[in-house]
């Protein structure tokens, strides 16, 4: 009974002490064991996710029928926002390098999926979605391979030369990419099924938009899934040992290199599943889309939430779907025209990433969580005292 | 333990209190933490002109950290710092210098990429335009870094490094003189040659010297005063000789 | 043969500017180990402002002088107030940091200037010079650009040389530590780098706009390309970021001059991830440069 809590209140403990705040910090609480024993949800992890992944399918069916088109559509972009800023939390928040490169990679999603759904005969959807994953993989096993040996700014530095050249290419090669308009991409009907489900669960209009939405939201599920196995699997542990203990883990025969490219793969995949979902959502692949500014924002969803939290990357996206109509509206109401109040959006993104660096590096969750542990950790402590 | 501790101490008071009874630096009860680590736990001693005093103890026993505290490096969580009328434990670490005490960091501390002329006017800069006399006069006391006075100090050997630094704190004339193991590393016949050239310093000009030391042997040879100390706090204050009389004291502490 | 000198001249000019970018970069990153990608964002800023004297009648020479202060004003002030609290600290802290003004300074002009695309005027004509009956890519203003950024470069080697200010921020740079020991005030040491650094930048970023068009995103591709020129002269080195914004400039200007202009900023990342894969320390790496 008592072991469990030492643990904690030692971890705890060493949290406190590490000075200067590493943004990772979130990403080192543990959170599995110690809230399982308390709560209701089976100890085995796989069991535990399954039964949290079949209540959040429930509940998001939930709330896009009860919500408007409009709603609908705003979950279909924070479902895109999230998929690639939880690639992002695997890539930085657990294996601790990071990249300005995931607006690029959504972009070879969407291009993907735009050409292969622009075909005669397109192929049906998940191929395709699974062709734009596979074809993003690849491409981020090559950036990955780079991206491996190099770290901090000089990754940063690297990975936002990506994100300005590759845009390049759809201007190089306009005759198939589109030049600066970019391509319409033909988004798939709801099928008959879906039609019959949704007029079986609430008898709402099944339309394209609401499909879209739905599409959004099971890739999101999917893609959490499989993130929240993996990294409370050997590979995440692995991923946190290559960021906290370099020089340990190296001694320890594991191959740095490989797991970063490894990290970067996985990440890259989530960017060109995103991508794709992007791009039905939107209905057009150009490059306006994915400038760095989307990058950043992506970043400024896994920092807000805390580095290493797939909780804290889906509220961080959360964010960047609800914050920009408000803030907008907002500046309208201040007397900035259209275009003056479209930039306060990214304006804030900037502002919340140095605030949340410089006053509480362990993002939202992290420090919440943090906070926790530490009055655990004390409680801890003075009943081993008393 | 306790009561032989404060016995000796206060027996270093008397022994060192006589002719040249100024302390330079007074430390008064001084405490410092990492962390929850308590590395500083009361620690008092006083330098005096005319002196040097040795800290002596193994790794970890809090001799670096102690410098450390004293020139406001690391902050102090208790206690007193004195440099001759003022109460520095507050003071910013580049006021220091300026008040007359010159710090010599652990690992030598010269500046790599800056040439060994560079490194001796960095020491001087506070004190605005200084005549090219003091430079020679610390080339004169040190020819072989005068030789090399335009290579970058990354270039030189260990021992000429150490020569670089002491150098280059006398031209901030310190009155005190902090100087954070500087055997490490170093050949005997160097140390020797340095040691030697502190001793000659503080008995030609009004110079005193803390002087932290792993290698207690040596530094007991040139010293006046000798404070040893353990886990952050300070075991036997006394004049040097009476340390090297004293066996037990030696192989407990100073491992010779 | 004419395209060749014209491309040629053409990519001395561009890499005369990469190479006062770069500078601006090294010169942050000698002294706190970070990396300012909020550089172009504040050279924009600065540009915009040039812009609005300009615009309220004011001759280029007062914008000039007005921008490049208000450079070393908010490089100072940015230093004081955002980067000191994660000067020190874990890298990737600093790395967002910098993210983060980046895009908000960049929103910040969009909101108070606007976003449309303005032209930028020079005081420098931009007919190339005629030899014969043979009309070559070198303007006067491109004589103004290689000269500005000359003076710009013999001032700060002549400020770290010769002078003792310069002498205490290059002690700070390189150890910091030493030289607080030494009385060094090192924090108005750091302050005042990024404000130098913010003028060096500043003054890139108004060089580049000169003769062209300005928007709040202008600066992005000029960050990229500094960073690839400070890389390729191994980010430590004042004189291999002059050099490697040359090289960059040259390469570039011949990708977009024979191959084709959409190709320029992939070749700049090609670059990039071949020095930083093959000599990370930089081209001149074997000079005294000391890995962190």
């Amino acid at each position: 009974m008592s072991q469990p809590q030492e643990k904690t209140a030692a971890s705890a403990g060493e949290m406190t002490s590490e000075s200067p705040v590493e943004a990772t910090t979130a990403a080192n609480a543990p959170s599995g064991p110690a809230s399982a024993r308390r709560s209701l949800l089976p100890g085995n992890t796989l069991l535990r996710h399954l039964v949290i992944l079949a209540v959040c399918a429930v509940g998001a069916v939930a709330l896009l029928e009860l919500t408007s088109p409009f709603r609908n559509s705003q979950f279909a972009v924070l479902a895109y926002y999230a998929i690639a800023a939880g690639g992002l939390t695997v890539l930085t928040g657990l294996n601790g390098q990071i990249s300005l490169g995931h607006g690029a990679l959504m972009a070879v999603g969407a291009y993907t999926t735009a050409l292969l759904l622009g075909a005669e005969e397109p192929l049906p959807l998940a191929v395709v979605f699974l062709a734009a994953v596979g074809i993003t993989l690849l491409l981020g096993a090559v950036v990955g391979v780079a991206a491996a040996r190099l770290h901090g700014p000089y990754l940063a530095g690297a990975t936002l030369a990506l994100a300005v050249g590759l845009p390049g290419l759809a201007l190089y090669y306009d005759d198939v990419l589109g030049g600066e308009q970019g391509l319409r991409v033909q988004s798939p009907r709801a099928p008959e099924w879906f039609q019959g489900f949704i007029g079986f669960v609430s008898g709402n209009n099944a339309t394209t938009t609401k499909w879209l939405a739905y599409v959004g939201v099971i890739c999101l599920l999917l893609t959490f899934f499989l993130l929240a196995n993996l990294a409370r699997s050997r590979v995440g542990r692995t991923w946190r040992a290559v960021r906290d203990e370099e020089v340990a883990a190296e001694l320890a025969g594991i191959d740095l290199g490989a797991w970063r490219v490894l990290a970067f793969v996985v990440s890259a995949a989530c960017a060109g599943l995103a991508g794709a979902v992007l791009g039905v959502v939107i209905r057009l692949a150009a490059p306006s889309g994915f400038t760095i500014v989307l990058s950043i924002a992506l970043l400024t969803a896994i920092v807000i939430g805390g580095l290493g939290s797939l909780l804290g990357a889906l509220l961080g996206s959360a964010l960047l779907v609800f914050l920009p109509p408000f803030v907008t509206n907002l500046g309208a109401d201040l007397g900035l025209n259209n275009t003056e109040a479209a930039q306060l959006a990214p304006f804030i993104y900037g502002v919340v990433l140095i605030i949340v660096m410089i006053a509480a590096p362990a993002g939202f969750v992290g420090t919440i969580r943090l906070r926790w542990l530490q009055a655990r950790g004390k409680r801890a402590a003075r009943t081993a005292q008393g | 333990m306790a009561g032989a501790t404060s016995a000796s101490s206060a027996a270093g008071g008397t022994a060192t209190g006589s002719a040249t009874a100024v302390p330079v630096l007074e430390v008064t009860d001084l405490s410092a933490s990492y962390g929850p680590v308590k590395a500083l736990d009361g620690v008092s001693l006083r330098a005096e002109t005319g002196r040097i005093t040795a800290v002596l103890g193994a790794n970890g026993a809090g001799k670096t950290t102690l410098l450390r505290t004293i020139s406001g490096l690391v902050r102090s969580t208790g206690g007193r710092v004195r440099l001759g009328d003022e109460d520095i434990t507050r003071a910013p670490v580049e006021a220091m210098v300026q008040k007359g005490m010159a710090h010599v960091p652990e690992g030598r501390g010269v500046i790599a990429e800056l040439t060994v002329d560079e490194n001796l006017r960095v020491g001087s800069l506070f004190r605005g335009k200084v005549g090219r006399a003091e430079f020679d006069r610390v080339y004169d006391l040190f020819p072989r870094i005068a030789e090399r006075r335009g290579n970058p100090a990354h270039t030189l050997s260990g021992g000429e490094r150490q020569m670089l630094v002491i150098g280059r704190a006398l031209l901030a004339r310190p009155r005190i003189l902090l100087l954070d193991e500087p055997s490490l590393g170093l050949a005997p016949r160097i140390v020797a040659q340095i040691f030697g050239l502190l001793r000659q310093l503080v008995d030609e000009e009004d110079l005193s010297v803390l002087l932290v030391e792993q290698n207690a042997r040596s530094a007991l040879s040139v010293a006046d005063v000798g404070v040893v100390l353990n886990l952050g706090r300070v075991v036997v204050t006394d004049e040097a000789s009476r340390l090297i009389a004293d066996e037990d004291l030696r192989h407990a502490y100073l491992g010779f | 043969m004419l395209q060749f000198v014209n491309v040629t001249l053409n990519g001395l000019v561009q890499g005369m500017i990469f190479a006062a970018f770069a500078l601006a970069l090294v010169l942050i990153w000698r002294s706190t180990r970070i990396v300012n990608f909020a550089q172009g964002s504040m050279a924009a800023a600065t540009t915009f402002i040039a812009l609005a004297i300009i615009q309220a009648g004011q001759s280029y020479w007062v914008a000039l002088v007005v921008a490049l202060l208000s450079g070393f004003l908010i490089g100072a002030v940015i230093e004081r107030v955002v980067i000191r609290p994660v000067e020190g600290g874990p890298e990737l802290n600093a790395v967002i940091v910098t993210l983060g003004l980046f895009v908000a300074i960049q929103a910040l002009i969009a909101i108070v200037f606007g976003s449309s695309f303005q032209s930028f005027t020079t005081p420098f004509g931009l007919r190339g010079f005629t030899f014969g009956d043979t009309t070559i890519l070198l303007t006067p203003n491109s004589l103004y650009v290689i000269g500005a950024v000359l003076v710009t470069m013999l001032a700060l080697i002549a400020l770290f040389r010769f002078t003792r200010v310069g002498l205490a921020m290059r002690a700070s740079a390189f150890g910091q530590e030493v030289a607080r020991l030494l009385g060094v005030r090192v924090g108005r040491m750091l302050t005042l780098g990024w404000g130098l650094a913010a003028v060096v930048g500043s003054l890139s970023g108004l060089l580049i706009a000169g003769g062209g068009l300005v928007y709040p995103a202008y600066m992005d591709v000029i960050i990229v390309s500094g960073f690839v020129a400070a890389v390729l002269g191994g980010l430590d080195s004042p004189i291999g970021a002059v050099v490697g914004g040359l090289l960059l400039g040259l390469v570039l200007s011949y990708v977009a001059g024979y191959l084709s202009p959409a190709l320029v900023n992939m070749s700049a990342l090609a670059i990039l991830v071949v020095v930083l894969l093959v000599r990370p320390g930089g081209l001149f790496s074997s000079s005294t440069a000391r890995r962190a």
